[in-house]
């Protein structure tokens, strides 16, 4: 069933193909496996943006093919990165306690050390507690399987009573929003349990490993890479066949699919669910290569962001997601991160660190207005042409 | 032989306006039924409670064997029980191929889950081919529906409406848009369809009416007129004022 499926289905294999030329071309320049030409931070930089890559074409399934504007899917993202950043935190400072404990003459107690890890990571926040939240962070299984179980579970509840009351459109995008802003709000404040505006930090140390950064850096890359290739073959397995028709028929007449039988709430909350669970995924891989997350991080401009990527690469298209996201994101950075020389207008001028916003901005609009289907709308006209070709 | 559906006492009113006035009506199965009036007479409004689009102000509507209550049912659920439908407009996945448009209609599971696991079926393949020749489609098969004439999206519509396999066709102005002959194929298809299951047909050609040869409701301003006969209610001068008067 599955070799039928990615045997009909080429552009995965080519996808795939694409996604393995590049992580072995990375892995041949980077620094821990091979020349060295890419460094480090940029190895990062471009794991993460594997993972941008993995939200996007979520966002692409739940928008592009099902028609939900959720501009509530970076609160997923962020959510499956504080689940993993929680293990790191706690591990890791219950490592150094532990350490430093250990040259005491008397040995300390289990009370103690949990008292001081507790200092160590609530002191910022005035507090030595543990916040039940943190009940189960010494468990690296139980807060992986929170990566997706708690993006799943947030998505289904709320899918399943804003689909029901069937919400749509731009209410529904608002909705979403505000799930977001609430998320943030929420977490910024310091009894909320995740330290508050400092959110957690030192997530890029590996605990109980003495790897190096460049190690763990190209080995985190590698399972990003992983995550979006595995991710991408279960979406363009959804979005196959039969389901692919059925959720593509909600996006452009809901109404009209239920007088066929099909209970539409059910699907949007299957498709709503699966996309918050990847999204999930792909915060829990991106944030230790960040090395840090707080809570504005989950602002609601960055779900807008995501569906900027997602517009000006192309909805409706997987590959087009991935575009889109590599592109802006890659983009973005060269703009802000100062690699873009400012220019002088003599009476003005353009600093690129603010002006990026205004450009992308732009081009949103711009690619809406003229260009639909984004820049995978390309492709078509290299098929169309092609398939034109020989006839002529 | 009892009665597959059984409205009863309905009515419906929006803004103060009272589109379907106690409307009582009921079919048996196998039957072919054809509803007329004039427009505004409330026949699409009688479809949308059926159907559950429409939630009425009073009345039953009760279906099958055990006489459950369709009123309670969301759409999907009573499009499951088996109550196809075609729209006025015709409604079909304009961005989709007509293939697309018919399997999705095709008589499955209708679960996500069962959705998304199924995979084309030789059974479905031949299955979609029949209805596509049925309806005349054969050739559109691979051609997105959006390229179809008006006639054609009727037929495809009707054809989705077949590979449902429902017990009750509710056929919403289904010549509207087509030549003669075409007209012709309908009559035929409907009343070969009518042969196994209940099928309620709302027109306003006379003459295809006629063709289907059947018992015939007149509705007017939400309420029963006259039943009968199509030369038993044309013969009807409150009818023939309804029609006139118009
Ligand atoms: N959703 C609605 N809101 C307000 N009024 C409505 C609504 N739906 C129908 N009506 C009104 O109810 C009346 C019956 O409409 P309906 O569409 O059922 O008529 P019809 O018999 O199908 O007419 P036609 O032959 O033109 O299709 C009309 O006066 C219409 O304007
Ligand atoms: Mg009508």
């Amino acid at each position: 069933m599955k070799n039928s499926f990615l045997v009909t289905n080429r552009s995965v294999l080519v996808f795939l193909l694409c996604l393995a030329l590049f992580t072995l071309g990375v892995t041949v320049l980077a620094e821990a496996t091979g020349a060295g030409v890419i460094s480090t931070s940029f190895v990062k930089t471009l794991g993460k943006t594997l993972c941008l890559c993995l939200i996007a074409i979520a966002m692409d399934v739940v928008w592009g093919y099902c028609g939900i504007l959720s501009l509530g899917h970076f609160a997923f993202f962020g959510i499956g990165g504080y689940a993993i950043g929680m293990w790191l935190m706690y591990a890791r400072t219950h490592d150094i306690v532990v350490g430093s404990l250990s040259n005491d003459v008397i040995p300390a107690t289990s009370a103690e050390i949990s008292d001081a890890i507790g200092t160590q990571i609530f002191g910022v926040v005035g507090s030595s507690e543990f916040p039940l939240i943190w009940a189960f962070a010494h468990s690296l299984p139980l807060q992986l399987a929170a990566v997706v179980i708690v993006p799943g579970l947030l998505a289904l509840v709320f899918g399943w009573l804003a689909f029901r009351s069937r919400v749509t459109g731009v209410y529904l995008s608002i909705l979403t929003q505000a799930m977001t802003l609430a998320l943030s709000l929420y977490l910024f404040q310091n009894d909320s349990g995740l330290r508050g505006n400092n959110g957690l930090s030192g997530l890029q140390n590996m605990p109980g490993s003495d790897l190096g950064q460049d190690v763990l850096s190209i080995r985190f890359f590698w399972a990003s890479a992983v995550a979006l290739g595995l991710g991408y073959v279960l979406f363009a397995f959804v979005i196959s066949g039969k389901m692919g028709s059925v959720i593509r028929a909600i996006r452009d007449d809901e109404a009209r699919v239920r007088f066929l039988g099909y209970h539409v709430e059910s699907y949007k909350l299957f498709v709503f669910t699966i996309t918050a669970m990847v999204a999930g995924i792909a915060g829990a891989l991106y944030y230790p290569q960040a090395g840090i997350i707080n809570p504005a991080e989950i602002a609601p401009i960055a779900s807008i962001y995501l569906a900027v990527w997602v517009a000006i690469g192309g909805r409706g298209r997987l590959y087009g997601a991935v575009i889109g996201a590599t592109f802006v994101s890659l983009l973005s950075s060269w703009f802000t991160g100062g690699g873009a020389p400012n220019i002088d207008l003599g009476f003005y001028e353009i600093v690129w660190t603010d002006w990026w916003l205004v450009l992308l901005g732009l081009s949103f609009v711009l690619v809406t207005l003229l260009f639909p289907k984004g820049i995978g709308g390309l492709f078509d006209y290299i098929t169309i042409n092609r398939e034109k070709g020989p006839k002529a | 032989m009892s009665a597959l559906l059984e409205v009863s006492g309905v009515s419906v009113t929006f803004d103060g306006f009272r589109a379907i006035n106690n409307l009582s009506l009921s079919i048996n199965e196998p039957e072919l039924r054809a509803v007329i009036g004039p427009n505004g007479a409330g026949k699409t409004t009688f479809m949308d409670i059926i159907t559950g689009k429409t939630k009425p102000d009073t009345g039953h509507v009760l279906w099958g064997e055990q006489s459950r209550n369709l009123l309670g049912m969301s759409e999907s659920a009573i499009a499951r029980e088996g109550i196809g439908r075609k729209f006025q407009k015709p409604t079909v996945f304009e961005a989709q191929t007509v293939r697309e448009n018919l399997a999705m209609a095709l008589k499955n599971k209708r679960g996500p889950f069962d959705v998304l696991f199924y995979r084309k079926s030789a059974e479905g393949a031949t299955r979609i081919e029949e209805l596509a020749a049925e309806v005349g489609l054969t050739e559109q098969l691979p051609r997105t529906a959006g390229e179809l004439s008006h006639g054609q999206k009727q037929w495809l519509e009707i054809g989705m409406l077949l590979a449902q396999d429902p017990r009750l066709l509710l056929v919403d102005e289904p010549a509207a848009g087509m030549t003669p002959a075409e007209r012709e194929h309908t009559t035929d298809l409907l009343v070969r369809a009518a042969k196994t299951r209940a099928v309620i047909v709302v027109e306003h050609d006379m003459e295809f009416v006629r063709r289907l040869n059947c018992k015939v409701t007149v509705l007017h301003e939400g309420s029963v007129l006259a039943e009968g006969s199509l030369d038993h209610v044309t013969a009807n001068p409150q009818v023939i004022e309804v029609y006139l008067g118009r």
